[in-house]
């Protein structure tokens, strides 16, 4: 096993009020590692010599929580693709890379602390329709309703959506067209989201763009980075979806 | 606030502003290019055609309206869509990377402001006369319903101004960023008005990019042909 000498550039930002800047460390890893355990292997050196341990967030590493987000030379969750931070192995690099890592770039996603940054507004957007409405009681026969099998299918690949925030920091806008759109597209594929199409799709469009997201330029980075390899398809329904609600609600506008 | 408002002050909905006045915008850069290639059909019916779009009289001025109106639109709401997506990022990546946006699609703004700085130049070259005054001044005389009749020469003008290499130095460079501009544009719209199918999705990418280069070369060609003497016969003089 061959060990790994390299130079990181981490952004450091003690707080949201802080002023941050890049700081430049050298670690030692092995191809073996994730980069989130490179990581740890630096936390613990900074720890052994009394320095503040970086902040990022993780917590399943396994690829379906979404918090482990840092954009590494560049890209959302780096190099690999369809991979999260916490999957990607330090295979993907070698001996003397210098590597840079810095927090998601969004006004809406403000840095609480070095690589850490604040996603309520995701959370937002999914409050204001990300949902179905359903009677509480018995739950009814699994197969009352039929789905078709590629309506289903597609249903679960927009599902896939773990929020990490990907598209938003690949996004030059800063966009979260992506992120919406999974969760919109997610219930319009299945015949429970449908019926409040019309509402979800007002809500969820109005949210995004309150919380001072970007607008779509149709360049599809954000695909190009996902982790999950969400489809633009959504946006394009999306799209579609919002135009027809705003002509057609009876909600007075 | 109106249904049209709501709709435009939405980031989705300034898109399909912008899609649809392209899209108009676009029908207008085949139609004007249709009428300019008379250009190698000769004198004679680059001057019918001329005088045909005079004889319009009011009908010409709705369509010169209706045109300005969407190219307003169409800027405004440009502006509108680059405010927001500047104020949603303002401190950048010290290491940026591009995936996969394409060159057209990063340079929007810029290409559609040489458009624009384009457009009006081109106003002044050869519909106002301000700039070449002494190419734009020219008529010829010919016989109509057996009197003679003199008109605007917008052949001779148009030859004499692209033997002047500075203006097919100008005409070739903002016709390849209208290109350009397009060349994102055009099958950008489908995907802003959602259009899309991973079946005809890949065609309709190649067409409309397609589309854009041949537009481009179609009106590159013209200043061009000019210089290379290569236009209607009777463009000797
Ligand atoms: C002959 C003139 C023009 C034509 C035919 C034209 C055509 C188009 C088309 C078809 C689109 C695609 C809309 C979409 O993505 O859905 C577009 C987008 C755009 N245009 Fe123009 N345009 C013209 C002039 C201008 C001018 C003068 C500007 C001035 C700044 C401009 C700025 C933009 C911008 C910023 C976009 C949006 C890019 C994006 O969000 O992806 N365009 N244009
Ligand atoms: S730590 Fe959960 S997705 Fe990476």
């Amino acid at each position: 096993m061959q060990d790994m000498r390299l130079k990181l550039h981490i952004w450091r930002q003690a707080g949201p009020e802080a002023q941050g800047a890049l700081r430049t460390y050298e670690v030692t890893a092995n191809e073996h590692m994730s980069f989130l355990e490179m990581l740890d292997v630096l936390n613990q050196d900074l720890i052994e010599k009394g320095e503040e341990p970086v902040a990022f967030e993780h917590d399943c590493r396994e690829g379906i929580c979404g918090t482990c987000n840092m954009v590494i030379d560049g890209r959302p969750h780096g190099p690999q693709k369809g991979t999260t931070a916490c999957q990607l192995h330090m295979r993907a690099f070698k001996d003397g890379d210098e590597i840079h890592v810095e927090p998601w770039r969004a006004t809406a996603f403000p840095i609480i602390k070095d690589l850490v940054v604040d996603r309520a507004p995701f959370d937002r957007i999914i409050a204001s329709g990300g949902f179905v409405s359903v009677n509480t009681g018995a739950a009814q026969d699994a197969n009352e309703i039929p789905v078709p099998k590629a309506d289903a299918d597609d249903a679960f690949s927009y599902a896939a959506c773990i929020g990490c925030g990907a598209c938003v920091a690949a996004c030059k806008n800063a966009s979260a067209m992506l992120f919406t759109a999974a969760k919109f597209a997610h219930l319009e594929k299945l015949p429970q989201g449908r019926v409040e199409s019309e509402r979800r799709a007002l809500a969820m469009v109005e949210q995004h763009d309150a919380e001072g997201f970007g607008a779509c330029t149709n360049q599809y980075e954000c695909e190009a980075v996902c982790p999950k390899e969400i489809s633009v398809t959504s946006i394009a329904m999306l799209n579609k979806a919002y135009r027809s609600a705003v002509l057609k609600t009876r909600e007075t506008v | 606030m109106s249904r049209f408002q709501r709709l435009l002050a939405s980031s989705i909905g300034a898109k399909v502003g912008m899609a649809v006045t392209g899209i108009l915008l676009s029908f207008f850069v085949i139609g004007h290019l249709m009428g300019n290639l008379l250009v190698y059909q000769g004198r004679q019916a680059v001057n019918d055609y001329a005088a045909f779009l005079k004889g319009l009289g009011p009908w010409l001025w709705v369509v010169r309206a209706g045109l300005l109106s969407v190219f307003v639109l169409h800027i405004v709401l440009a502006i509108q869509l680059k405010r927001r997506n500047r104020a949603a990022r303002t401190v950048g990546y010290a290491k940026d990377h591009v995936n996969v946006a394409t060159v057209a699609s990063r340079y929007m703004v810029l290409t559609g402001m040489c458009v624009l700085a384009f457009v009006l130049l081109h106003l002044a070259h050869f519909t106002l006369g301000w700039i070449d005054p002494a190419t734009h001044a020219v008529t010829e005389k010919v016989i109509q319903g057996g009197v003679e009749i003199e008109r605007h020469d917008v052949y001779q003008m148009v030859v004499a101004g692209f033997r002047q290499p500075v203006y097919v130095v100008i005409y070739v460079v903002a016709m390849v960023l209208l290109g350009t501009h397009l060349f994102h544009g055009l099958q950008s719209l489908f995907q802003t008005l959602g259009v899309r199918h991973p079946g005809y999705t890949p065609t309709i990418v190649r067409v409309c990019r397609l589309v854009a280069v041949a537009l481009s070369a179609g009106y590159i060609s013209i200043p061009v042909g000019v210089l290379l003497g290569l236009t209607g016969a009777e463009g000797a003089s």
